[in-house]
């Protein structure tokens, strides 16, 4: 018997989405399929220069080699790798090179996604990089940051612009080897946005890139890559949304960051990629690879995501700690509902002494969704008085769902301090009388409560995103009511 | 005066971390005699008593401290211990899975190990105990729990005095043994105290406020600011203390 | 080629003999066992789901003896038994490498109610068809594991508590190992404890010095309806002993079921707990020490599945690693899509003593259902500083000090079991254990 509560609760866990809509606009896209001359045709479109394409070969040829990952808690079906087009580019054949030659179907997407680009419009704190399909349409507020020497553009310009800068850093902390999806993104990645902060620059503004897949039958195989000098701060969001489609795309990226020495560099997400709809038909899978290296002294590196989107997601981002002292941190939000699976949580590898990393995950699984935390916690034999504490906690809304936790801790150092602790719990029928007696709806007491449990991770947000990203909760729990 | 010198502390310096903290203190205390040492937050009061008890956390970076003849300083913690220097913790560590009992049996044998005499039989042990406890109203169940393990404020405080009687220290140092007591339990602390005081032993009072003075009287104090004693006084200095605050003091030591 | 292929080898060459000597029941096995061994061509290895740090390959890799012909190895009991519990009477069985050699005190004292014998002896008389209708059903032989010992198998000890019988007396099982080479011993009990009965076995290992031995175990335990199952496995034998152990429990409604296990001086140690909570409101609660020094490995893991509603579970495994020692947890709770009000908890907890000990742990949660309580936790670290120092301040020598807290850690592992004397004899053992000294009681030294 299902109680009156139970309903509400599957009602509002079974909203639309609201990003669904598709963009008329020309696309310029190469045909599907995946060999080298299609690797060449890619990096041919973006003029690249021979040591890019070398790369791209290399990782191509490599990634022949290898099959796809199958240890993650997800029933995937096999990818057609073959079906996919990987390039594709809305509008005109040339990048745009003022907002007057935007198409001004794209300005009208991103205004409908709350990202204008639009001088008169630009949100004031913060510089967005947008990247539609494969190529960033367009980045803000770069000549403010220019007066600073902070590099803020897409991939492909820092190619052109600073090759060195790209040719030192890039793989540099994921190589192409790491992983199938790793080698594919590195063949193939078509954009992404690129960052560089200078020694003793702390960037005024937060720096911010807005994915959204837009055209059928293709990838999204972008590639971002954040270096922080010497004493610097950058904080970096990132958004994504896809539209409704009854296929499953693929969106396999990369992102690398560097660390140096007392650099901090805060790293947002929150990924609301299109998840599927109620019988799981479409959906992006969002297999994902984001490490960043903390290789100064005393450098910090965070991580916090919400992930709502994706009917798969795979992904665990990590932090290296290779500097005495550095930190690593991770705070994670997923929420998974209707028949979307995730798989996510971190690695924190220990390599220095006194170096500290702090985890807290918080799953929460509704309708016949399966919600997984993964994460490694590795101390090797050199980091002395390394510390980590692992909160990793999940909740079930409805009974046909699963919540499942998979920690794997290494410890190889007998001075180091290693704790996880997990709870799985449901919302408890207390709090919710409790809230109804106080006259609160139900509906909106499981909101409430939703966001007051996850409410640790949401306020590592910057505050601009913590309240999209609240609404976004609530939305993706509410739904219609909400 | 020819009282035996049972403390004496020349230059003493000594660092956490990297940071320095006792930058020099002089100190002599004699059998008899109670001993305050006052100060504002951070002026070194703990590290004083963590150095002189051995605390690894503490490394000593010049100055001596001589212990009724012997070299303190080259001592171990337990060795210190065994020659007559007690601490009474500021917050007493808890112990699960080790059993006052076995604890306090522990420390006593080790002791007379030290002094080659035989152990203590268990009956005369538990005689022991008992005796001990009632210095300080300790609790019989407290004593069959785990060291200090869900013991609250008073009785982890009171649990300290115990130890302290069931030792017999040559010299007492008392960190901060006042904090979260109510008033009820620091006069049976302080009774505990002035019932182990004796013409042979010695006690430093480590303390914030006068409040603990009042019961146990001391016949010098010192203000310690900086890692360093800036004043030194009878029992009269503490009164003032008492009423001007530490601001003064740190004015005339800017 | 795998570790096994001289296994299956040596069963193929000598099948007569092998089934000659063995229990109709346990004969049936035999094929299912063969099949399912060659399907899985290899031993589970270490990077293996379930096998981070474990190779079982490895472990059967060596060339071990199978004493097929049951040569009978003669056994000097006091010389290596070195596990007598004061204070605590129980019915004795001795199993030497593979066989069991029930002890006339334990022929003579059996109450009505309880049976304690050899599967080649229960298959003679009125437990042949317990023993048919329950070997196999908790030990799945889609395990290698137990596919291999099911295979080799010769002989077993079948425990039967009869429906309503309540033990006063604990049973023990004594496991020695002997041989002049090296000895692959596959050895298989079977407790069955019919509804609403009571039974706890203490079961200890010993080697005799001389050679090397590996010890192939399965367990099988069927916990009926109200009834209670204690099972508690004391390690006691030397670094050559290197032990693969797999325990099921089967729990039916209303039962009871504790399993406890310290490794203390093995070698290569793999245990695994796979406890199946199949009626309602079944209470299964899981220990484990381990004391790893020199180049110990000592590697537990568990599932722990519940299937029916009302369940409650415990795991509580310690590791204190010294030296070069080794230890992995990989802990599991699984909770079914029917099974609402489960509580499932796990703690592992481990302190590394050496800069070359090293831990792995894996405490996972895999949930199907709202209505449930589960928690993890897990934490490796060093032993209290501040506790030492406080100890230290005292007059407490530094060693006996790390000595006394070494053994406060593992003092909730002792505290659960449910046999007083044993928890005696256990802390004796710990703290012989941990201050070097050999664990012999005054009895048995003399």
């Amino acid at each position: 018997m299902k109680s009156e509560n139970d309903n509400i609760i599957d009602d509002i866990t079974s909203g639309d989405y609201k990003y669904g809509f598709v963009t008329d606009v020309e696309t310029d896209i190469i045909p599907v399929g995946l060999n080298e001359d299609v690797v060449r045709l890619i990096s041919r479109k973006k003029g690249e220069p021979e040591w890019l394409l070398d790369f791209r070969l290399k990782a191509y040829r490599h990634w022949l080699t290898m099959a796809p990952p199958k240890w993650g808690h997800l029933d995937m079906p096999d990818i057609d790798f073959q079906a996919i087009s990987y390039y594709a580019a809305p509008g005109k054949k040339k990048g745009p090179e003022s907002l007057e030659e935007v198409d001004p179907d794209i300005l009208k997407t991103f205004d409908k996604l709350g990202i204008p680009l639009e001088e008169q419009k630009q949100l004031s704190g913060m510089a967005v990089d947008a990247v539609m399909d494969s190529v960033s349409v367009k980045t803000t507020h770069k000549e403010a940051l220019a007066e600073k020497g902070i590099i803020f553009c897409s991939i492909s310009e820092a190619v052109r612009d600073y090759p060195e800068l790209v040719k030192k850093y890039l793989g540099s902390v994921v190589s192409y080897r790491d992983n199938f999806y790793a080698a594919l993104n590195s063949a193939v990645f078509s954009d992404g946005s690129f960052v560089y902060i200078p020694k003793g620059v702390r960037c005024p503004m937060e720096l911010s890139t807005y994915f959204r897949i837009n055209a059928a039958g293709t990838g999204q195989f972008e590639r971002t890559l954040i270096v922080a000098d010497d004493d610097s701060y950058v904080s970096y969001l990132e958004g994504c949304t896809a539209p409704m489609r009854d296929e499953n795309q693929l969106h396999a990226a990369i992102v690398e960051i560097v660390v140096e020495d007392r650099a901090e560099v805060k790293y947002s997400t929150v990924q609301n990629w299109y998840a599927g709809d109620a019988e799981g038909r479409g959906g992006v899978y969002n297999l994902v690879t984001k490490r960043g290296l903390c290789r100064g002294d005393y450098s910090k590196l965070s991580w916090t995501q919400v992930e709502t989107g994706s009917a798969i997601t795979w992904k665990y981002p990590s932090c290296v700690l290779a500097g005495r002292g550095a930190t690593g941190e991770f705070y994670s939000v997923a929420v998974t509902r209707n028949r979307q699976q995730a798989d996510t949580g971190t690695k924190m590898i220990h390599l220095a002494p006194d170096t500290r990393s702090t985890i807290v995950s918080k799953g929460i699984s509704a309708g016949e969704s399966e919600n997984s935390y993964r994460g490694l916690v590795k101390v090797t034999p050199a980091a002395e008085n390394a510390r980590n504490h692992t909160q990793c906690d999940s909740l079930l809304l409805g009974s046909r769902c699963g919540a499942h936790t998979f920690p794997y801790i290494d410890c190889m150092n007998p001075s180091a301090v290693v704790e996880h602790e997990a709870t799985t719990s449901k919302i408890s029928e207390d709090q919710l009388f409790y809230c109804n007696q106080r006259g609160i709806p139900t509906e909106e007491a499981v909101g409430l409560i939703v966001n007051g449990y996850a409410k640790e991770v949401m306020n590592k947000l910057p505050m601009e995103f913590a309240v999209e990203a609240q609404r976004l909760l609530q939305i993706t729990l509410e739904g219609s009511v909400g | 005066m020819s009282k035996d010198i049972i403390l004496e502390v020349n230059g003493l310096r000594a660092k956490v971390e990297d940071k320095e903290i006792l930058k020099g203190v002089n100190l002599t205390v004699r059998a008899g005699e109670v001993h305050a040492i006052m100060g504002p937050n951070g002026s070194g009061k703990s590290t004083l008593s963590g150095v002189l008890t051995g605390n690894p956390a503490y490394t000593v970076t010049g100055g001596s401290a001589t212990f009724h003849g012997l070299d303190l300083l080259a001592l171990s913690p337990e060795d210190r211990s065994h020659e007559g220097l007690f601490l009474s913790f500021q917050y007493p560590v808890e112990i699960p899975g080790v059993s006052m009992v076995n604890f306090m049996r522990a420390a006593v044998n080790a002791k007379r190990k030290y002094f080659n005499q035989p152990p203590l039989s268990a009956s005369d042990f538990l005689k022991l105990m008992r005796q001990k406890r009632a210095i300080v109203e300790l609790d019989n169940k407290l004593a069959s729990r785990s060291v200090n393990e869900g013991f609250s404020g008073g009785e982890k405080k009171r649990n300290e005095i115990f130890q302290m009687a069931m030792l017999e220290p040559r010299l007492a140092i008392l960190d901060e043994t006042d904090s979260g007591l109510d008033i009820d339990a620091l006069r049976v602390v302080a009774g505990g105290v002035n019932q182990l005081k004796s013409e042979d032993n010695a006690t430093i009072v480590i303390t914030h406020y006068q409040r603990l003075l009042d019961y146990i009287k001391p016949d010098f104090v010192h203000v310690l600011y900086k890692g360093r004693i800036v004043r030194s006084g009878g029992p009269e200095l503490a009164l003032e203390l008492e009423e001007r605050g530490y601001d003064w003091i740190k004015e005339e030591n800017l | 080629m795998s570790a096994i292929d001289q296994y299956i080898n040596l069963f193929r060459e000598n099948r007569e003999a092998v089934e000659a000597h063995s229990a109709p029941a346990l004969n049936a096995l035999r094929p299912a066992a063969l099949a399912a061994l060659e399907k899985a061509g290899r031993l589970p290895e270490k990077g293996d789901e379930g096998f981070e740090k474990t190779s079982v390959e490895k472990m059967f890799a060596p060339d071990f003896g199978v004493n097929i012909n049951r040569v009978n190895i003669p056994v000097d009991v006091a010389a290596a038994f070195r596990c007598d519990v004061p204070n605590l009477s129980t019915l004795m069985g001795i199993i030497v490498n593979d066989r069991f050699v029930p002890t006339t005190t334990l022929r003579n004292n059996l109450p009505q109610g309880l049976t304690v014998c050899s599967f080649a002896e229960a298959a003679d008389g009125p437990m042949a068809a317990v023993l048919a209708r329950h070997l196999g059903t908790a030990a799945p032989l889609d395990k290698p594991g137990v596919a291999l010992n099911t295979l080799l198998a010769q002989d077993g000890v079948l425990i039967h508590a009869a429906s309503g019988f309540r033990a006063e007396k604990p049973v023990q099982l004594v496991g020695i190992f002997n041989s002049p080479a090296p000895l692959l011993a596959a050895r298989r009990v079977l407790v069955v404890a019919e509804k609403g009965s009571a039974l706890s076995v203490l079961k200890c290992d010993h080697s005799q010095a001389g050679s090397s031995y590996l010890s192939s175990e399965v367990v099988e335990i069927v916990v009926e309806r109200d009834a209670e199952v204690n099972w508690y496995d004391l390690e006691e034998s030397n670094a050559e002993t290197s032990r693969y152990s797999q325990l099921f429990a089967r729990q039916a409604e209303n039962s009871r079921f504790q399993g406890v296990a310290a490794t203390l001086t093995n070698g290569t140690t793999r245990n695994e707990f796979s406890i199946n909570l199949e009626g309602h409101n079944a209470d299964c609660h899981l220990a484990g020490m381990a004391i790893g020094s020199g180049s110990q490995h000592i590697d537990n893991a568990s599932e722990v599945t519940h299937r029916a509603m009302r369940g409650h579970s415990d795991q509580l495994f310690k590791y204190s690693l010294d030296d070069d020692a080794q230890g992995a947890f990989e802990g599991g709770i699984e909770v079914c899509p029917g099974a609402r009000f489960t509580e499932a908890f796990q703690t592992n907890r481990n302190i590394l003593a050496s800069t070359n000990a090293r831990m792995h742990s894996k405490p996972q949660l895999l949930i199907y259902n709202d209505d449930v309580k589960c928690s993890h936790g897990a934490a490796t670290g060093q032993l209290d500083q501040k506790a030492l120092f406080y100890m230290r301040q005292r007059g407490i020598p530094e060693q006996e000090a790390r000595t006394m807290l070494m053994q406060a850690f593992m003092v909730d592992v002792i505290d659960s079991i449910r046999l007083e004397s044993l928890r005696d004899r256990l802390r004796h053992l710990v703290e012989c254990r941990f201050s070097g000294r050999p664990s012999g009681c005054a009895d048995c030294n003399k």
